[in-house]
């Protein structure tokens, strides 16, 4: 498929074990540039698992993570995201006392001028840029002073995503980002990846929702019981055929699916 | 479904609570009132017109009020600071040693009398510094809780304080030492430390990464904050400032003895509750603590005013603390639901 260009991420034999628990076994795994991906799978099929991986939430077992033609191992999600990796995790990593502006520039902060930790900060340009992102990604925030913590659980999760994808440099995840939002923020987060999409950022996308899915992405990756048992290219499949590889009743798609 | 979007966006819309430091002020204006009161139609005279007890109230909590300026900042990180009232013990001892005049044969160290000011205070800021990088190094990287850590720093200082001269009270200071704490001045320093602080917690990054870690300790761990480093150096602040309440209190009385600053420390974290930092941490200010010190200053003076016995005081200022921090606890139920 020419439409993409060259492998971005790739894992190789990636294994994650859990004590006796066996969360992710053997996981080939690839992204190229310009490419969404979902990952779909049930519940345990080591979907997290993977992209905890990649973020550098946990290291692996066994197995290799390759990354922009380089092979990598993140100590921490820090140096994940100092390679170009933006995670929006599932339990979000927001500070609930800190207004919207101090969120979006948490740990990165602009500042007047470097006095280390005492450096003063350049609240004005944050409020100003944080206004830029928001509108960027279509979200609307009546009052980005207020505490997050008083905000629904929609807009804090735009503010979560919107924080990655203005940062982001290489890759995105997201971690089920619409499982607890309702109709309309469901489409303000879906609007925001297609803008990632347009914009030619790869985007790994976990999510339980197939319509969603085919909605937005390019290839669908099916994990069953920490193994990958197909990936297949979206356009070219349906609904039937996710099912039954999420289930287990179809196998062995891996050698003969469309995209590989 | 619309409905609940609707009333999403109706939450999301909702107005920007009022801050709690109003509130906390309308407090100290009530009680002082209700002191007042009684003033008139008890003792015959007005509580609040009346500048002596005012300056002598806001003399006796600004000593406290210095070590509550840096136990805020360590509540506000979800900590608590448990050694402060043994630190200044510590401080109050070994900066004085190096603070006394050479006519007076029995100074600790007979050789090193009639030393310039800078000596005993580098040497007392020294201590407070040290001991707080001990607390904020073993909280951070030995993970335990922040209770325990202080606490055994809080036997620790106290054993350090009376072991450093036997027990022996340490005194007769320089003049120049001595006037760290002549007249109004402690008021000043704590003034000028609440401000620095204030300033510190609401435009810097240190500011900004103390609210952080205390509200999502995770969440400012992935965004790259170094979490163990910050609370290394949050604890070291908290124990600079006790020295210096330590200093201040030996300055005034001018003598050290092992026991001074018992129990300060709790009446700092009152301080701070009572000003609307939450023990949960993410939340609080130095204005708050401010006024948290002049409601506690108030009430305790005002107590005396009536002519309350010393003891019930005591028993009182354990039902303020315990009040404080049972409103917290009411604050963040009542939050948590309307979120």
């Amino acid at each position: 498929m020419s439409e993409f260009g060259d492998v971005i991420l790739r894992t190789e034999g990636l294994t994650k074990h859990y004590g006796g628990v066996h969360a992710l076994e053997n996981a080939d795994f690839q992204l190229r540039t310009g490419e969404h991906v979902a990952i779909v799978g049930d519940n345990g099929a080591g979907k997290s698992t993977l992209v905890r991986m990649v973020s550098g939430v946990e290291q692996p077992t066994s197995g290799k993570i390759f990354f922009d033609n380089a092979e990598v191992s993140f100590a921490n999600p820090i140096e994940a995201k100092e390679a170009g990796i933006e995670t929006v995790f599932q339990d979000l990593a927001l500070a609930d006392d800190l207004d919207v502006p101090s969120n979006i520039y948490l740990g990165r902060e602009l500042r007047y001028f470097n006095l280390g930790p005492f450096s003063i900060l350049n609240e004005k340009r944050m409020f100003k840029k944080s206004i830029e992102v928001l509108e960027k990604t279509g979200i609307k925030i009546p009052d980005l002073k207020n505490a997050i913590g008083n905000m629904s659980g929609g807009q804090r999760q735009c503010v979560a995503i919107s924080r990655s994808a203005s940062f982001v440099s290489k890759l995105i995840i997201m971690d089920e980002p619409t499982a607890a939002l309702g109709v309309q923020e469901t489409t303000q987060v879906e609007n925001i990846i297609r803008g990632l999409k347009r914009n030619g950022v790869p985007l790994i996308l976990i999510s339980h929702n197939l319509r969603q899915v085919f909605n937005l992405v390019d290839t669908i990756w099916v994990f069953r019981r920490g193994k990958v048992v197909g990936a297949v290219d979206a356009a070219k499949s349906d609904g039937n055929e996710i099912v039954s590889l999420i289930t287990g009743v179809k196998s062995n798609v891996h050698e003969n699916a469309s995209y590989i | 479904m619309a409905n609940t979007t609707e009333a999403e966006a109706m939450a999301g819309a909702k107005k920007r609570k009022r801050p709690h430091e109003v509130n906390v002020f309308f407090a100290l204006v009530g009680i002082a009132l209700v002191f007042e009161l009684f003033g008139w139609f008890v003792q015959g005279q007005s509580f609040i017109l009346n500048t002596q007890r005012l300056s002598i109230m806001i003399l006796q909590v600004s000593v406290v009020g210095i070590i509550a300026v840096g136990v805020t900042q360590v509540i506000i990180t979800g900590g608590i600071d448990l050694s402060s009232g043994s630190i200044v013990g510590a401080t109050a001892m070994i900066a004085m040693s190096f603070a006394q005049i050479g006519t007076y044969p029995r100074a600790v160290y007979p050789e090193l009398t009639d030393l310039p000011v800078i000596v005993p205070l580098a040497v007392g800021l020294g201590v407070g510094l040290i001991a707080g990088l001990i607390n904020g190094t073993l909280i951070a990287y030995t993970k335990i809780p922040p209770f325990i850590a202080t606490l055994g720093m809080m036997v620790t200082a106290r054993g350090l304080a009376k072991w450093y001269t036997k027990g022996q009270p340490v005194s007769f200071p320089t003049d120049s030492f001595a006037a760290i704490g002549v007249g109004m001045r402690p008021v000043l320093i704590f003034l000028a430390v609440a401000l620095l602080f204030q300033l510190i917690l609401r435009y810097t990054k240190y500011g900004k990464h103390t609210y952080a870690i205390g509200s999502n300790e995770e969440a400012a761990r992935v965004s790259g904050i170094n979490v163990e480093r910050h609370l290394i150096l949050v604890y070291t602040i908290a124990g600079i400032l006790a020295a210096l309440a330590g200093m201040v209190v030996a300055a005034r009385g001018l003598t050290a003895q092992a026991g001074m600053g018992v129990m300060y420390e709790l009446d700092a974290i009152a301080m701070a509750v009572i000003g609307g930092t939450s023990l949960s941490g993410g939340r609080g200010s130095i204005v708050g603590t401010t006024l948290g010190m002049l409601v506690f200053g108030v009430i305790i003076s005002g107590f005396t005013f009536l002519r309350l016995d010393a003891y019930y005081q005591e028993m009182i200022k354990g039902v303020i603390i315990v009040a404080a921090v049972v409103a917290d606890v009411y604050r963040q139920r009542k939050r948590r639901m309307e979120a």
